[in-house]
């Protein structure tokens, strides 16, 4: 038990420490190696707390895809020198306090909620699909996954479909300049554009215009 | 404090959530940052419905926070995607230049 509180600490407070880092570092790229640290801490913590499915599905989705696609946009777009100084510009400092005050707010509500089951103990009874013992994790997820939860995991892979699609849509570009075959161009095309009959005078010959 | 309850984790998640708000309100020069914060609350979200999924020995919780990964996903595809279109058409993505809509 008091492993388990320790490794829940050591997470949580590099989990924290980077969430804040994300937000204040200065530099883009830094912010995103900071994320990556955060996904990493948190999905430490999935796999202590019994979620080792999600945990490694957290580690391969986000630091394996999203993290590297957030570095591969700061690399395109080449913000990297463009420092990240919210502190220093003046002419648009008002919304510090706002945005601190809102914060701090939305926090204290959490923290009510989170305690407020405790003098009310029978909203926390959930008897929906009870996790079996002796099975594992990913075998149990499975098994619900792909019966009860069939539909909503088509409609999350066609989600999927979509946001592939619309980031092509939103990104490609037509070049200019770019010689490139045209199937339908040379599929329809027809004789009389092509060829050219004449009547060739004797003696005379024709002048074939370059 | 040597007890790891529900609590905790709910406080945890509590914490990150409101450091995700904080970055969105505060950052003011780079619309990345902003999109990480987004991913930051989501994260809280997922912590929050893995917890509870755990303590009450419901399975429906981790099923929903697969679909949540997704959906953050799809999400992260498609804001890049627009920033990228962005800054090809208007060279700029400091949150302080992109005011388009203002009129």
């Amino acid at each position: 038990m008091i492993a388990h509180a320790i490794f829940f600490y050591i997470f949580s407070v590099i989990a924290v420490i980077s969430a804040i880092m994300v937000t204040v570092s200065k530099n883009t790229v830094h912010s995103v190696f900071f994320l990556i640290l955060d996904f990493i801490s948190i999905s430490c913590l999935f796999i202590m707390i019994g979620a080792e499915f999600l945990g490694m599905i957290m580690l391969i989705v986000y630091v394996g895809a999203v993290a590297v696609l957030f570095l591969f946009v700061v690399m395109m777009l080449n913000v990297a020198q463009q420092k990240n100084q919210w502190f220093i510009s003046k002419e648009s400092s008002g919304h510090i306090p706002v945005g601190l005050v809102i914060s701090v707010i939305i926090f204290f509500e959490l923290i009510i909620v989170i305690g407020g089951w405790k003098y009310k103990p029978d909203l926390l009874n959930s008897t929906n699909l009870f996790i079996e013992k002796g099975v594992s994790n990913t075998h149990s997820l499975g098994q619900v996954l792909y019966t009860d939860y069939i539909h909503v995991f088509q409609i999350s892979g066609m989600i999927l479909l979509i946001a592939m699609i619309g980031a092509i849509v939103l990104t490609f570009r037509q070049r200019e300049g770019v010689k490139k075959q045209s199937y339908l161009k040379q599929i329809s095309r027809e004789r009389a554009e092509g060829v050219e009959v004449l009547e060739v005078a004797s003696n005379r010959g024709v002048k074939i215009d370059d | 404090m040597i007890e790891i309850g529900l609590g905790h984790y709910l406080t945890l998640g509590a914490v990150i959530f409101s450091i995700g708000i904080i970055g969105i309100f505060l950052n003011r020069k780079n619309i990345i940052v902003i999109l990480m914060s987004i991913e930051l609350i989501l994260l809280a979200v997922n912590i929050n419905l893995v917890s509870f999924s755990i303590y009450l020995g419901d399975l429906s919780g981790q099923v929903f926070t697969l679909f949540i990964l997704t959906v953050a996903a799809a999400e992260a595809a498609i804001g890049l995607a627009i920033i990228v279109a962005y800054f090809r058409n208007s060279g700029t993505i400091r949150v302080e230049e992109i005011d388009k809509l203002k009129g």
